[in-house]
């Protein structure tokens, strides 16, 4: 009997979690428009609702259109199984509800998407959860905010919105030796330029949404588990670890080995959370995620063009681009994500805030939009924006100065974007 | 090979057995060895348990039996999966050799794992699983885990 085959990116972008419809035979995976299932006898029912066999009851826990999804983003990220969910905040949230409690806290990455540092900064609070903003490029500070009530660490592996790269290995190694999972939201790289779980990251978290789907259609999150950590190694992970009230005592990772994490994410997190995505989203993503090293390659070739224009002239101070050589995370960009440093970057204009206002009025081929990992390209003041709940110190840190415009580089004609930057530079000049 | 076997022989295993013993089996319900031969027997399976604490007790609608030894010999066994620690295995593999002539597979589930019984059995002709749990190979083969999002591996286009 032969080894199993291995097959290559751009085949499982295509294939993983799909096979024909074994109803129809229809070739392109069904959007599977239906709240419930119907079980073939009350011993099948409660099999599924013991979950001694996986199977579908009630599309808020799983529904086969979205399961294709799953199984896609679990394959490309080498993870063990994904649990899709209605939007990368979703995520976020589910990924960190088997890990958290009141008095519990995460130690966070002060650069982040603003969204997410609001959602870390003011709303967990709610739960009783609190998340610590570290720097993350000074390990002895990440090390030093872990304490004992600390149970994950969370960082983007490209980070929201400078482009810049975190040493994924190195925040790694201090989560390990902690005996915490780290938690990577790898919505900027996708996992054709950066596989977090390959640099020691436990979870990996996405905003759908993005490149994934990559045209801007559908909202969507999910949750890739590794399937690496050892959750009954302490007595700090309870829900993975100890028995489950409701579900007769249950342990899931004594029962569930290596897909425990996945299990509770359906079994306990989409059932009462109810963050679920729905099938027709599913099905946009699916599509997109079809082409993704494709628009990849693109959005990175584009994204060093666009970046080493605007780097070279006079109106501009700085390009924070990590794919050019005068970013302090150039060196980065080989080991974590040897493809390309992705397609997002701040600009810093001379003139300041008035001249960066000016300049996002006077393009006309990007797009003003809170978005960004669309074929098209998108600029935004972050400052007054998507960064506008934090403070100004926050907004620094987190790399969305006042002075600075965020680009999320599409894949459409390089010099077409060129000359639309060299237009409205002149506007913002003026 | 029998650390990593491949898709194809794992799916030769579970199609052509029909008869798992199952050592070391819990009765309490949530405990993950009565999970697996639950499973196993909801799939058609004929699961015969062996457990010397609960010697005589019945589970899945079979006798729990003391030991292989004590299994009756018009039974036929093709697989005796072992739930006991990696150190336990060599005299249950050695009694398995002992009682089933015709035995086909010693399975060892997850975390367990013992070179000198797989040696054994192996020069005996007899196939050997290690650190596996056929629940979830039948689960991830079968299109189970598949519909949880799970990583299955299985890539085709064939209906």
């Amino acid at each position: 009997m032969t080894e199993n085959p291995s097959y290559g990116f751009d085949t499982l972008q295509v294939h993983a979690g799909a096979r024909p419809d074994p109803a129809t035979g229809a070739r392109q995976t069904p959007i599977y428009q239906t709240t419930a299932y119907v079980f073939r006898d009350a011993d099948h029912a409660a099999a599924l609702f013991n979950l001694q066999e996986v199977g579908y009851i009630y599309s808020r826990l799983t529904n086969p259109t979205v399961a294709v999804l799953q199984e896609r983003i679990a394959t490309l990220e080498g993870g063990i199984g994904a649990v899709c969910c209605s939007s990368g905040h979703a995520a976020q949230i589910m990924a960190l509800f088997p890990l958290m409690g009141p008095g519990l806290n995460v130690v966070v990455s002060t650069r982040l998407y603003g969204g997410s540092v609001t959602q870390f900064s003011h709303t967990i609070k709610r739960f009783g959860w609190e998340a610590k903003f570290v720097d993350f490029d000074d390990l002895d500070a990440v090390r030093a905010a872990i304490d004992d009530n600390t149970r994950a660490v969370f960082c983007e592996s490209i980070a929201n919105p400078g482009g810049y790269i975190t040493d994924l290995d190195a925040i790694a190694g201090v989560a390990d030796a902690a005996g915490l999972p780290l938690i990577v939201d790898n919505t900027s790289a996708t996992p054709y330029l950066c596989r977090p779980i390959e640099h020691g990251a436990t979870l990996v978290v996405h905003s759908v949404t993005k490149y994934l789907t990559g045209n801007g259609t559908v909202m969507g999150g999910a949750v890739v588990d590794s399937g690496r950590f050892d959750w009954s190694a302490s007595d700090r992970f309870p829900s993975l670890s100890a028995p489950e009230p409701a579900y007769h005592g249950l342990k899931f990772h004594e029962t569930f080995g290596n897909l425990a994490f996945t299990f509770h994410g359906i079994a306990v997190g989409l059932r009462d959370l109810g963050m679920t995505m729905n099938p027709q989203a599913a099905h946009y993503a699916l599509m997109g995620i079809e082409t993704l090293s494709l628009r990849m390659e693109k959005h990175v070739a584009n994204a060093k063009k666009v970046a080493a224009w605007l780097e070279q002239d006079p109106r501009v101070e700085y390009v924070t681009y990590a794919g050019l050589e005068s970013s302090p995370y150039f060196d980065r960009v080989e080991r974590i994500c040897p493809k390309g440093a992705g397609a997002l970057f701040t600009v810093a204009i001379k003139g300041g805030y008035e001249a960066c206002v000016r300049l996002v009025d006077s393009l006309e081929l990007f797009s003003h939009v809170a978005n960004l990992g669309d074929t098209r390209s998108l600029v935004i003041h972050a400052a007054s924006t998507t960064h506008r709940q934090l403070t100004e110190e926050q907004q620094i840190a987190a790399g969305a100065a006042p002075n600075v415009v965020r680009f999320s580089i599409g894949i459409e004609d390089a010099d077409d974007l060129i000359r639309d930057l060299d237009q409205a530079l002149a506007k913002a000049a003026g | 090979m029998t650390k990593n076997p491949s898709d194809d022989l794992l799916r030769k295993i579970l199609r052509e057995s029909k008869t798992f013993a199952c050592v070391g089996v819990s009765m309490n319900p949530v405990r993950p060895s009565y999970f697996v031969a639950r499973y196993l027997n909801l799939k058609g399976y004929r699961v015969i348990p062996v457990n010397p604490g609960h010697a005589g007790k019945m589970l899945f609608g079979e006798t729990i039996h003391a030991s292989l030894t004590d299994i009756p010999q018009d039974i036929q066994v093709d697989v005796v999966d072992i739930f006991r620690r990696s150190e336990h295995v060599l005299p249950i593999v050695q009694e398995a050799l002992e009682r089933f002539p015709d035995l086909k597979t010693i399975w060892m589930q997850v975390g367990v794992e013992n070179e000198e019984a797989a040696k054994l059995a192996e020069a005996r002709g007899v196939q050997v699983i290690q650190n596996r749990c056929p629940k979830i190979e039948y689960q991830r083969l079968f299109g189970e885990l598949r519909m949880g999002g799970f990583n299955t591996g299985i890539i085709s286009s064939k209906l």
